[in-house]
């Protein structure tokens, strides 16, 4: 079932064309892959589907209509980037999104504070860089939303801590949700994506499912992403 | 916990791996597989890669889903036997191509075997 469609969809920051008619079609079930370097327009695309930015063209659809506050209430945008008060503690965040998002399971969250050995009273200035990323993923997963858009989780994110948020995702999955990951770090999620989505400078020049993209050209999707990007 | 070569589809290692341990009697005639969500969370792969091993092994006749209870291991010993021997197989093609691509011949790749030398590289 399609839950997600844009077409001929771009975006603009002044002279600048971050997106330039992306064509994508996301279905529940699936874990998709939006991959490319730096100034490529992930984080673009998918605060375009999240409503945090207005497109310049195109279309976006949500749940077979026009993206609308109502859609984007079931839509969950995790940035790359910490966003919390320093006066916050874990407890406070869950609050926080309690109150921000009707979908805002307390009790999912319990359960993977425990399964990312986190505390509700830890202070957000203690936190290492991997343990804020682990509580990003445990406050946007928690959220009972249909359309998860997860931007770079694991950057600058230690081993261990990168396993427990790929295993929370690979988790999440259900045949009524879908989970779009956008990362540099292509070798680590490869094997957890259904589809992959290359964008460069702002348009899509591979969309294909992973295993097809292996069995058909013998070669890894990093390898893939090597041969695609190499003069980027 | 195995390193996938992510060269070739996943299903297909995860589908060896599994039949790889059933060879061994790692996994026996009747056990319970894990569901594949368990198999995705295991390996670290996408829960439809994981769901597509189990579809595959179905197709084969080594396993086998019981409504509500999960997938199980056939009971039938008959299938295990060939299955240690298909892997066998596939493996000595496999190191035959590759010697000789190296440009041995089938009786100096038989000589090497032979060869006691090579016993000390081996457990």
């Amino acid at each position: 079932m399609e839950l997600i469609k844009t077409t001929n969809l771009s975006k603009k920051f002044g002279r600048n064309i971050a997106l330039d008619g992306v064509e994508i079609s996301l279905e529940a079930g699936k874990i998709y892959g939006v991959l490319g370097p730096n100034g490529s327009g992930k984080s673009t695309l998918m605060r375009l589907i999240s409503g945090l930015y207005s497109k310049s063209n195109g279309h976006i659809e949500a749940f077979s209509n026009p993206l609308s506050v109502e859609s984007k209430k079931h839509i969950a945008y995790m940035p790359t980037e910490s966003f919390f008060y320093d006066y916050m503690n874990i407890g406070s965040t869950a609050m926080y999104f309690s109150d921000f998002f009707e979908d805002f399971d307390n009790d999912r969250f319990d359960l993977l504070l425990k399964e990312m050995g986190l505390e509700k009273s830890m202070k957000i200035p203690s936190l290492s860089s991997g343990m804020n990323a682990k509580l990003r993923v445990a406050l946007t997963m928690s959220r009972k939303a249909t359309v998860y858009l997860i931007d770079e989780p694991l950057n600058g994110v230690d081993l261990v801590a990168r396993d427990l948020i790929l295993k929370t995702v690979i988790n999440s999955l259900s045949q009524d949700n879908l989970i779009v990951l956008s990362s540099h770090q292509i070798d680590i999620i490869e094997n957890v994506l259904d589809e992959v989505i290359f964008l460069k400078e702002g348009t899509i020049v591979l969309n294909k499912e992973a295993e097809d993209a292996r069995a058909s050209s013998g070669k890894s999707i990093v390898q893939l992403y090597k041969e695609v990007f190499k003069d980027a | 916990m195995i390193k996938f070569d992510s060269k070739s589809p996943i299903y297909l290692q995860v589908m060896n791996e599994i039949k790889k341990q059933l060879a061994l009697g790692e996994i026996k005639p009747g056990d319970k597989l894990p569901s594949s969500r368990e198999l995705a969370v295991l390996y670290s792969i996408n829960p439809n890669t994981a769901s597509r091993v189990y579809k595959e092994l179905e197709a084969m006749g080594i396993c086998f889903k019981k409504r509500g209870l999960g997938t199980f291991v056939t009971k039938e010993i008959n299938m295990i036997k060939p299955i240690k021997q298909d892997m066998a197989r596939d493996y000595v093609i496999a190191f035959i191509t590759s010697m000789r691509d190296l440009g041995y011949k089938k009786e100096e790749i038989i000589d090497i075997l032979k060869n006691k030398e090579w016993d000390n590289g081996i457990d």
